[in-house]
């Protein structure tokens, strides 16, 4: 965009503004829309559905019913991408998703070195954290010292599993049911989850932890 | 979430053209994950505030490589666009017209 810079001075204080990054977006989405690639409304209700429809809680639905229907969690840790399908309302967006399941010996986090890869369609849009070098770079050297930063501190003897994503796979941890919730639920346990614990930066809240 | 729109659109316009077979995921978290390797290089904090301008230079790479628009056209549309906001009063809409081209 070198020629750009200079055509800036005829601006007066009538005209509107639109800042480099808004313009480049704006010229990509007209050039991919003109040679009918995209459909700007069909874009509109991409963002309509990251915004409003897809986030954490699809994900705790999942959680919750893979803590009270041992077929299905068997299903979710044989073939995630397939379980979850199967649930109906949430639809398939990348390929291959992975449930690594946390137990009392092994704690499982997940990260994205590369880039951000994240498992969108169960957990909505990635948190800036997340997405943040110090997390990407960390989780992997120092993930004991990441959950103190979250706050989670587990027994010595605990192994902790970093699971780096890929485009090809993608990752969920399916948190351990906390103690004190049996007979609940599959509604009342998702509340339980929490969108950190399904990164494994965070455990399921307790029941006295969630305000009722 | 995302903090400004054009980051929402940046978003589904991956996910659009993804969606139609441009590209496959490999493909798109490779590109991706170059442009935040050479933003990392080029001093950026990388602390996830900057993340979808990574996200729009990955899909402007690709969209160049895949030969649907080279540098120069998107150079065009930008300036085109420029010229729209610049007539357009504050407040009114902003729209591409043919003669912002010229």
């Amino acid at each position: 965009m070198a020629d750009h810079d200079h055509d800036h001075h005829h601006h007066d204080e009538h005209g509107s503004e639109l800042s480099e990054t808004q313009l480049r977006v704006r010229a990509l989405e007209t050039i991919l829309t003109e040679k009918g690639y995209v459909d700007p409304a069909a874009l509109d209700a991409i963002v309509e559905t990251y915004e409003t429809k897809v986030g954490p809680r699809n994900g705790a639905v999942v959680v919750a019913k893979a803590w009270t229907d041992p077929a299905f969690r068997q299903a979710l840790l044989a073939d995630a991408t397939k379980a979850v399908a199967a649930l109906g309302h949430i639809s398939r967006i990348g390929d291959h998703l992975v449930a690594v399941e946390n137990t009392p010996e092994r704690h499982n986090m997940i990260v994205c070195t590369l880039c951000s890869c994240y498992p969108w369609e169960v957990l909505g849009l990635p948190p800036v954290w997340y997405k943040s070098a110090p997390y990407r770079s960390r989780a992997v050297k120092d993930p004991r010292g990441v959950l103190a930063d979250f706050g989670v501190a587990l027994p010595k003897e605990t192994e902790i599993r970093v699971w780096d994503s890929t485009a090809e796979t993608r990752f969920m941890v399916l948190p351990m049911r906390p103690a004190g919730t049996e007979g609940w639920s599959e509604d009342r346990l998702a509340d339980l989850v929490t969108r950190d614990s399904m990164i494994g930066t965070g455990l399921a809240r307790k029941p006295g932890e969630i305000n009722q | 979430m995302f903090r400004e729109p054009w980051e929402a659109q940046a978003f589904a316009m991956a996910l659009a053209l993804h969606a139609r077979g441009l590209f496959t995921w490999p493909e798109w978290a490779a590109t991706l994950g170059a442009e935040i390797k050479r933003a990392q290089a080029a001093g950026d904090p990388d602390t996830g505030e900057t993340y979808y301008r990574h996200w729009l230079k990955a899909l402007e790479r690709l969209v160049a490589e895949k030969g649907i628009a080279d540098e120069q056209t998107l150079a065009r549309y930008y300036n085109a666009w420029d010229h729209a906001a610049d007539r357009t009063p504050h407040g009114a809409p902003i729209e591409l017209r043919p003669d912002d081209f010229e």
